[in-house]
């Protein structure tokens, strides 16, 4: 049985990685079990500079999921470089994803150029999520104009895969999706979260500090579904497929809309086994669908 | 850290709207008063954080106060039910700065964890004092057990229906303490922040997305850099809080 992936070139064992932001730096994690059996590990999202991050509180409920705003707390990309990626190296050896974030093209570009050139570094995720500063706070994400900006520039500096991080907030993925392949990209990712509002009715005002937060969990896990199946129509590129993942059938669903690799997120938080857990039930799912080669079943939904 | 099954011993009503649970599972990874542990509810999405009020080989105590859907569940547990748990989670209270006399301060659902603390003190020969504050006589709970450890207890509640009339700084005026250690509701540890003569311990409560240390959902700024309340908390101490 195989359950061996290739994402732009770089082999994976498995295609299981723990989604940015749901698994810290990684290394906390060797407290509940042995890293090395994960496809790879996105890090936490990183900026140019250090990042505090939102006012309390941060974290809401949801039936099936949770809203965070955390708001990328981060120590800034020289920090993560220098301390947190060789502290993971140390206990793990699969490839480290970085995940960046940015205000400004400019931002992308030093962040990314310093994680291109970084040996511990194998993939880049760009998180294309946040507000555009320039220009007016729309997010980069949520305009096939700015997704190509990003990419094509990103591109540039960059000799490591670079993936392209996909909002689900947006009425036409696929057209960002296409966009970020014109300017270069190696592959895309999503879902991020979904936009959503929590209102607390014992104050009668809402809930999160930063009023607004992102739904993830399986609650979004059909909308990543449909999301994910209508990029594979749309770009050649590979697809990191994530949104509520919680099972190893959860993984195979992605794949079959046309995920090559699959991130797991908020399962993390719920259960710090899961990923490990998700990769352990792999091989009995894939016998209970008759499938042998995980790598052959992308898209295998179309 | 452990994630493990627990089985609910007894879960009995202790005060108004107030539970107390004792389960048997496997206490080894609790490793200090003022730790909690993390409750996977079934139809919850995420866990519910409560303190270890006391701990022993096999046995675990918690005290939880019902104010929500998650807690409600938990009051409707029997004996035999099961529960998955994460325990071992946060850093919990440093013993060995106590000095001879340290003060307990415990408001409302913030008193379960100075049981245990109070325990092991006068195990090692301390000669605490405790101040448990509540809002009325039909909040109350636990003073007796806190006096038969042989502390010396002195209960305040904001009407006056039992002990002190006021809150808990309003009983702490003359009392003389080496150190102070403490938990409760946020005003009450601001206070406390500010009425104390010692050094001391607050404990923190924050919303949690993983309750260790993952997610960077329960981050608050402290004098000594960002500390997320769940691993490098809930216990801060006075020198580092910042309001
Ligand atoms: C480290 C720590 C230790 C705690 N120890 C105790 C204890 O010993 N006894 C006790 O009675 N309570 C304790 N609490 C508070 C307890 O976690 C909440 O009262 C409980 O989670 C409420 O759940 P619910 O479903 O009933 O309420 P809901 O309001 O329905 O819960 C909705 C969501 O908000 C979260 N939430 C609500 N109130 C709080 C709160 N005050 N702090 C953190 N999260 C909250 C819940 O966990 C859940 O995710 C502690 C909290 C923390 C962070
Ligand atoms: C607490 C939390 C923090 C997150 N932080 C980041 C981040 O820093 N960068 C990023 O690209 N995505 C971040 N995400 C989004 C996840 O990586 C993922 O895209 C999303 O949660 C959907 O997957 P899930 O449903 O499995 O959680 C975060 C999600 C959560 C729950
Ligand atoms: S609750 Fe996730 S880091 Fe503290």
């Amino acid at each position: 049985m195989n359950t061996k992936v290739n994402l732009c070139g770089v082999e994976l064992q498995n295609p299981v990685i723990p989604a940015s932001g749901t698994f810290g730096f990684g290394y906390e994690f060797t407290q509940w079990y042995d890293i090395n059996c994960l496809g790879a590990i996105s890090v936490k999202g990183t900026t140019e500079k250090e990042r505090f991050g939102n006012i309390q509180p941060r974290i809401a409920e949801a039936p099936s999921g949770l809203l965070n705003a955390v708001g990328l707390q981060n120590p800034g990309i020289e920090a993560v470089l220098a301390h947190e990626l060789p502290e993971l190296r140390k206990v793990y050896s699969q490839p480290i994803i970085a995940n960046i974030s940015g205000f400004s093209k400019e931002e992308y570009v030093k962040s990314c150029a310093l994680a291109d050139a970084d040996e511990n570094v194998d993939l880049i995720e760009v998180n294309i999520s946040c507000p555009n500063v320039h220009a007016g706070g729309m997010s980069f994400g949520t305009e096939a104009s700015s997704a190509l900006e990003i990419t094509k520039a990103v591109k540039a500096v960059c000799k490591k895969p670079v993936i392209i991080k996909l909002t689900p907030n947006v009425t036409d993925i696929a057209s960002i999706a296409k966009a970020c392949e014109d300017g270069g990209a190696d592959g895309v990712s999503l879902i991020n979260t979904l936009l959503a509002m929590r209102i607390d009715l014992k104050t009668k005002k809402p809930l999160l500090g930063n009023v607004t937060g992102g739904l993830s969990g399986p609650a979004v896990f059909p909308v990543a579904v449909r999301m994910v199946y209508q990029v594979y129509n749309a770009v050649k590129i590979p697809i990191i497929g994530m949104g509520g993942v919680s099972s190893a059938e959860d993984v195979i669903e992605l794949m079959l809309a046309g995920a090559t690799a699959v991130q797991v997120g908020a399962a993390n938080l719920k259960d710090p086994c899961a990923c490990r857990d998700i990769i352990a039930n792999l091989p009995k799912a894939m016998e209970k669908y008759n499938i042998t080669d995980l790598s052959k079943i992308t898209g295998g939904a179309h | 850290m452990k994630k493990s099954i627990f089985e609910i011993i007894e879960n009995r009503s202790i005060a108004k709207d107030v539970c107390l649970m004792r389960l048997t599972g496997d206490t080894s990874a609790i490793t200090a008063p003022g730790q909690f542990v993390n409750i996977e509810l079934e139809g919850f999405y995420l866990r519910r954080p409560i303190s270890v009020c006391d701990w022993e080989y096999g046995v675990l105590t918690i005290i939880y106060k019902v104010v929500g859907k998650g807690t409600e569940k938990m009051s409707a547990m029997t004996a035999g039910e099961k529960l998955e748990l994460l325990t071992g989670l946060g850093n919990g209270y440093d013993m060995t700065l106590s000095g001879e006399r340290p003060l307990l301060v415990g408001g409302g659902a913030g008193v379960p964890p100075m049981y245990g603390l109070c325990r092991r003190l006068t195990a090692q020969g301390k000669r605490p004092t405790v101040i448990l504050g509540f809002n009325t006589a039909a909040d109350v709970f636990f003073a007796e057990e806190f006096k038969a450890l042989g502390a010396n207890v002195i209960v305040t509640t904001v009407d006056g229906g039992v002990g002190v009339k006021g809150f808990v700084t309003d009983a702490m005026k003359e009392l003389e303490y080496s150190y102070f250690y403490s938990c409760g509701p946020e005003p009450m540890l601001k206070a406390l922040y500010n009425a104390s003569a010692t050094e001391g311990q607050l404990s923190f409560e924050e919303r949690m997305g993983c309750g260790f240390g993952a997610c960077m959902g329960c981050t608050c700024k402290t004098k000594y850099g960002n500390k997320r309340i769940c691993k490098d908390g809930p216990v801060l101490k006075k020198e580092e809080v910042v309001w």
